[in-house]
């Protein structure tokens, strides 16, 4: 029983430390921006690994998302005879929704994961420390550029998303299934107001600063409370950025969804 | 040695994870001198350089350097005390993704205002004087472990320290290699008057660069003073460690683990 108590109570110790310890990252974080590095901005180079790289996996996963959307929902609304609404479900349905959390999860997996292993792979070298020892940042000079890259891909490739999704609903809907490409087309335009853009934007962003956030402190963290800066950290703190950022980003879908309707 | 020491550490004591590392350590740093801080492995010397070169947070009059006492830094003076450090680590801590030169331009783009071609100049002429110009534009994985340490040193340089650190320059390189260090590490005292902590736990290197020694054992000093003075030290511990003699029988458990913590 009092086993029980000890471990409830350094578990609970350990989150609070924990969450404090997050905190004071987002801070510096966000400080970083305000005294980056004199000259030395790798935010495009960040902006060519979030955004250009994640080209292909978005395409891929909105090309066929669109297509599945398409299939399902013109199942549905074929049995109320109203096809011709499967422009506004599938626009609607990418735009408000799907576009901005697929985008986020697929760059979470591509380059959220890396960003984690190559900070954390920092750590357990010392880089970190050699950063530190030079007077240099680390919070700078490591991550507000990448949440900085991240705020400016992230909606673009959010918007990238919503456009292929919609062009793969079209390619199905009314190449394959026959609805009238018009109908389609009206549909998206009749249906899509500035406000559900205005979601997806918000969303992404808050998905950017999540991503970031969670990947590159489970990085930077790599070991530390464990004592033991071997490989095996490296791995095990990519995979909980993975996880953590991936359910950080569908909780925080909900609020936002809840907060923005 | 000098009379105005550079760094005074005056009983510092450390703790990691419940156990205590270093128990009252204290002993002065003479300006423009090798200090070599030597002892076995887990004997605290890395808890000790940690504390040094303040990634190792230090209590209050522990350690003072010019007379500034550590503990009191503020976030400014911290910053302005490590850009008079240099700090080469073990495994040398290049960053692997960027060349050799590169890796020496990241603190001269971070701390001045030069245009990257004189930046680049100034990478190269560090690397000069670690013989490593024809791998300026090498990868770090490219290099040997000899070339790294080296690259290392060239970056620890780039910023031109008063205060050099070197954490186990000798370890895990064969000896002519190692002693091509040992002979850079005199040049820089000799030509650039630098002072310089360097921790080992290699008898020979320690001896060849030593202006001043301090030997540790369990987290403790067991003496300190000129090479001779340790050489002729009655004290059986260090005599023991001079001769590279094994410890009588096993080690006790607490004191393995607590070998293993530090």
């Amino acid at each position: 029983m009092l086993r029980l108590v000890e471990a409830l109570g350094s578990w609970g110790l350990r989150t609070v430390r924990g969450l404090g310890r997050m905190g004071i990252f987002f801070f510096l974080m966000v400080r970083g921006a305000f005294h980056a590095p004199k000259k030395y901005h790798p935010v495009l180079k960040q902006i060519h690994f979030i955004g250009t790289k994640s080209f292909f996996v978005i395409a891929f996963t909105a090309a066929f998302t669109g297509m599945v959307l398409a299939l399902q929902g013109y199942y549905t609304l074929s049995k109320f005879g109203s096809e011709g609404l499967l422009g506004s479900a599938v626009a609607l349905s990418l735009i408000r929704e799907l576009g901005p959390v697929l985008t986020a999860l697929m760059v979470t997996g591509r380059a959220g994961s890396a960003m984690c292993a190559e900070i954390g792979i920092m750590r357990i070298e010392e880089q970190i420390d050699a950063l530190e020892c030079m007077a240099i940042d680390p919070h700078a000079y490591l991550v507000t550029p990448r949440v900085m890259a991240a705020l400016i891909a992230l909606p673009l490739l959010t918007a990238f998303c919503n456009v292929v999704g919609i062009f793969g609903g079209y390619l199905i809907g009314v190449e394959l299934l026959g609805v009238s490409a018009g109908a389609y087309m009206d549909g998206i335009y009749t249906s899509v107001a500035w406000n559900d853009v205005y979601m997806g934007i918000v969303k992404s962003i808050c998905f950017a600063v999540l991503i970031i956030w969670i990947c590159t402190y489970k990085g930077f963290y790599t070991g530390v409370d464990e004592g033991n800066f071997g490989p095996e950290e490296v791995s095990r703190a990519t995979t909980q950025a993975v996880v953590f950022a991936s359910i950080s980003i569908l909780m925080s879908d909900y609020i936002l969804t809840s907060i923005l309707m | 040695m000098s009379a105005s020491p550079v760094i005074t550490i005056r009983n510092l004591n450390s703790h990691y994870q419940g156990h205590q590392v270093l128990h009252d350590v204290s002993f002065q740093v003479p300006r423009n001198q090798i200090t070599v801080i030597m002892g076995m492995s887990g004997c605290g010397k890395t808890t000790l350089l940690r504390h040094l070169v303040a990634l190792k947070k230090t209590g209050l009059n522990q350690i003072e350097v010019d007379g500034k006492d550590m503990g009191k830094y503020q976030e400014k003076e911290l910053s302005a005390y490590r850009r008079r450090i240099g700090v080469l680590f073990q495994s040398g801590a290049l960053f692997n993704s960027l060349s050799v030169a590169e890796n020496i331009a990241v603190p001269l783009k971070v701390h001045t205002a030069l245009p990257g071609e004189i930046i680049r100049i100034m990478a190269l002429i560090k690397l000069n004087m670690v013989g490593l110009v024809d791998v300026a534009d090498y990868l770090p994985s490219q290099l040997s472990g000899g070339m790294r340490k080296r690259a290392g040193l060239a970056r620890s340089l780039a910023m031109d320290p008063e205060i050099l650190f070197v954490d186990e320059p000798s370890a895990g390189l064969d000896p002519i290699t190692a002693a091509a260090l040992d002979q850079l590490i005199l040049e820089l005292k000799e030509t650039l008057g630098m002072t310089i902590i360097v921790v080992t736990h290699e008898l020979r290197s320690a001896f060849d660069i030593a202006d001043q020694m301090v030997v540790m054992d369990k987290g403790r000093i067991l003496q300190a003073g000129s090479p001779d003075t340790i050489r002729e030290s009655g004290n059986e511990r260090v005599q023991q460690f001079l001769r590279r003699e094994a410890d009588q029988g096993s080690l006790k458990t607490e004191e393995y683990v607590a070998q293993l913590m530090a």
